[in-house]
């Protein structure tokens, strides 16, 4: 079966999880027999990929565009194209590169020859739509997360909530990274619940990565020596990943036991706030912020793995891969309940985004307790040894089937 | 008609912290030793920047007035943080201030070593400062000073009550009008609850009209000629006894650049301010004893010379800078006790204000990036450097055995 994927960037170049999840589950769904072809809005070196063709759908240099790509920064965008700056990237918009995306894709997919359009989030929903009229091949929209979670819970770009509107209408299949975004999908976008499905996300860890000893963080290594405790969070530093709740809540534990630690791995538009936040409740030389770290790179994963907790207190979060690579590395996790990881894990500590009380409780009580840190860890670990991308590629592969035997009306 | 003007200029380079990840805390101990080509926070690229735009074409100009105008005087301070800086990367102009000093017309005054505002959080680190700088000076100007002037002339009753207790004959501060109320700053007064220091207050309308408008075209004074400003001077009223003329040395040649012309100004003043029966100049402390003290000044708040507030507030102004501050203080009984001396001098220069001042939002919440100068891209980045830096004093601090900090 003949897939045209869809998708907006694919690791080493990518700004978040989105770009793992496509790479990884293609890699899954190839290995099941899908022949993929992936196009990406710009021209970069993925030779190292040889399980599907990756196209390139302009002929931008992603290092000349890499500046507006972030596929996260949904609120940036407006509705307006510019031609004239259709050919210099340096005047180049993330609305210009989509519209070109669109077109392009649109121009291929008359050319190509495939089964299946397979469109991952908002900003190649357009070009989806164009494919599917273009040809009349099935479309399927992959939700991985929607402008009400980037908009931390708000209505967010109106623009941008049409696109998707658009997509999730015009789709034949809805796939939802979990119960949660496909119950946003219903409520906010009055999507019919039937044609949605849930899959979540897996995520694969390289083994030798979780093996390797020397760490990065030599000082918080060594203050964990002398009775310090780590706390971690990593991700994108924005509004979405709530992470002024954590700071308040933090302040909080530091108060009750001032030799803990909190690293903050990150960057986005909340990071001087938070900068700031942390001054003004005092708490500067316990927060330590380590800035951007690819997200491939050994000082991300050593985060993990000199955490004695990680915390990702999103106040929406569809999916939310880093409390897997977490748990992977050693580091047991609090989420909040408003993420979609909630629905997959057991044996981690749960809380509501806002509930700084309570979030402040269970950092203390895993940062002062080795029995608790102990028994989450191990128990954790176990339910992610036994999470695989197969099941999940399957139950894709089952949608492509069922599609692709469908006959389109358009 | 007779004419007194007092002629001071502020010496002063920071060892700027280099951009330190926490990835170097526990691994990096040198954070002053930037070396990347060509960039702010690499302080030997700055020192010889400004040695060759300021230092030296400026003194060439100041010995020539020393030699050729036996009348002519200057006062000086000069950070112990500048003066290693010369000692390391620019022994020509370290030279260059010697030779002036030479002349026996120039005095230099006290100040803290490290440019620090120490007084107002650790007066027994202030008073080793203090003592450090005075030692400096003696051994590379064979002078002892006689006035004092505190960091960014910051000024209150309590520290002219510590100079006049340490037998400082004159010390100087801003002459901000909510101080002097109806009084002119062109005299010389006496601090509140002393007896025998006294006090010269900076003029900063004729101060800043060098210092900050002099090459401003929209300012109705410019071009501002040596000329002009000596008539200026002359007009004050006749029976004020000092005219108060302080600034950043910088003011010539980096400040003010070459092609405004301020070269010239500096070359022309003083003949033209001499040419005028009775006029002279004096240094801090002969302009202290020359004169009588007009009345006393009370400063129970504090006092600087920076930004249209006169206040600290550039340095201690926001959260960050009350963190910043806060932990490098709490440090200071466990980094003296260690006796680790590199670690000393280390958190010391972490004391030199610039630091704080790059932590300054004030202006650059408005966008007005030009008012910020630093060598940082934000003041969020000179936090977090700086604060790193503190982790690795704590991880050196822990190696020596104190590990409650």
């Amino acid at each position: 079966m003949k897939i045209l994927m869809l998708g907006w960037e694919l690791p080493p170049y990518y700004s978040g999880g989105l770009g793992i999840v496509c790479y990884q589950l293609s890699r899954y769904l190839a290995n099941k027999g899908a022949d993929i072809e992936f196009i990406v809005p710009f021209e970069a070196d993925y030779s190292y990929i040889d399980f599907m063709t990756v196209t390139a759908a302009s002929s931008f240099k992603h290092e000349t565009i890499a500046h507006i790509l972030g596929s996260y920064d949904s609120y940036k965008f407006d509705d307006k194209f510019d031609v004239e700056s259709e050919v210099v990237p340096e005047n180049l918009s993330i609305n210009d590169l989509q519209t070109i995306y669109a077109r392009n894709v649109a121009r291929l997919a008359s050319v190509h020859e495939f089964d299946i359009i397979h469109a991952h989030d908002w900003l190649t929903f357009a070009a989806g739509i164009l494919a599917k009229q273009k040809t009349g091949k099935p479309l399927i929209v992959h939700v991985h997360s929607t402008e009400y979670d980037r908009a931390g819970g708000h209505e967010g770009n109106q623009t941008v909530h049409d696109i998707e509107f658009h997509g999730l209408m015009m789709a034949d299949q809805i796939i939802a990274v979990s119960e949660a975004t496909k119950r946003t999908i219903v409520d906010f976008y009055r999507i019919d619940p039937a044609k949605i499905q849930v899959v979540h996300n897996r995520i694969d860890i390289d083994h030798q990565h979780v093996t390797e000893t020397a760490n990065v963080y030599t000082y918080l290594k060594y203050m964990r020596e002398r009775d310090y405790k780590v706390v971690l969070s990593a991700g994108r530093i924005t509004i979405q990943k709530g992470l002024t709740h954590l700071l308040r809540a933090f302040e909080k534990v530091v108060s009750r036991r001032p030799k803990t630690l909190l690293l903050i791995v990150g960057s986005g538009d909340q990071y001087n706030e938070l900068i700031e936040l942390a001054a003004e409740l005092g708490i500067s030389e316990n927060v330590i912020f380590a800035g951007y770290q690819l997200g491939t790179g050994k000082s991300w994963r050593d985060g993990f793995k000199v955490a004695d907790l990680f915390v990702m207190p999103s106040a929406s979060e569809p999916f939310g891969l880093t409390p897997l690579e977490s748990i992977a590395y050693g580091a047991p996790a609090l989420i909040s309940k408003q993420s979609g990881i909630c629905e997959v894990l057991t044996n981690v500590l749960k809380v509501d985004f806002w509930d700084e009380d309570a979030m402040a409780n269970q950092i203390l009580a895993v940062v002062e307790n080795e029995g608790l840190h102990a028994s989450l860890h191990t128990n954790s670990y176990a339910e992610f040894l036994g999470l695989s991308w197969h099941d999940s590629a399957d139950e894709v592969m089952k949608l492509y089937r069922l599609n692709g035997s469908r006959e389109i009306m358009s | 008609m007779s004419k007194a003007v007092c002629f001071y200029l502020h010496v002063h380079q920071p060892f700027r912290v280099k951009p330190y990840t926490i990835f170097r805390a526990g691994n990096d101990h040198m954070y002053f030793n930037d070396q990347t080509p060509d960039t702010d926070t690499n302080n030997e690229f700055i020192i010889r920047k400004v040695a060759e735009k300021s230092y030296l074409p400026t003194n060439e100009i100041l010995l020539e007035l020393l030699q050729e105008n036996p009348e002519f005087k200057l006062s000086l301070s000069l950070t112990g943080t500048v003066i290693e800086q010369f000692e390391m990367w620019a022994p020509d102009a370290l030279e260059s201030f010697k030779r002036l000093t030479e002349t026996g017309h120039v005095e230099i005054l006290a100040e803290t070593y490290h440019h620090s505002l120490a007084f107002f959080y650790s007066r027994k680190e202030f008073e080793m400062q203090v003592q450090m700088h005075k030692q400096k000076i003696q051994e590379i100007f064979g002078q002892t000073p006689t006035a004092f002037r505190n960091t960014e002339l910051a000024y209150n009753n309590d520290l002219a009550y510590w100079a006049d207790k340490a037998g400082y004959k004159a010390i100087i501060t801003e002459g901000w009008d909510p101080i002097l109320g109806w009084r002119s700053p062109n005299y010389v007064y006496r601090p509140a609850y002393t007896d025998n220091i006294r006090l010269l207050m900076k003029n900063y309308k004729l101060s800043d009209d060098v210092a900050f408008r002099f090459s401003d075209q929209d300012w109705e004074g410019w071009p501002l000629t040596a000329d002009k400003y000596v008539h200026w001077l002359n007009s004050t009223s006749d029976e004020e006894d000092v005219i108060n003329l302080f600034m950043d040395y910088e003011t010539f040649g980096e400040h003010q650049w070459d092609h405004s012309g301020i070269f010239d100004f500096l070359r022309h003043f003083p003949g033209e301010f001499l040419k005028h029966q009775g006029n002279e100049f004096l240094t801090v402390t002969e302009a202290a004893e020359k004169f009588a003290a007009k009345d006393f000044i009370d400063v129970p708040g504090i006092v600087t010379w920076a930004d249209t507030e006169r206040d600290l507030t550039a340095w201690t102004g926001n959260a960050m800078q009350h963190q910043a501050i806060k932990a490098i203080y709490d440090l200071q009984n466990d980094v003296i006790a260690s006796e680790d001396l590199e670690l000393i001098e280390d958190w010391r220069l972490l004391q030199t204000s610039d630091h704080f001042y790059y932590m300054c939002t004030k202006w650059f919440n408005d966008g007005d990036v030009h008012a910020y100068f630093s060598p940082y891209d934000s003041p969020y980045d000179g936090f977090t450097h700086f604060m790193n830096v503190v982790h690795d004093l704590k991880f050196r601090l822990s190696e020596k055995g104190f590990e409650d900090v």
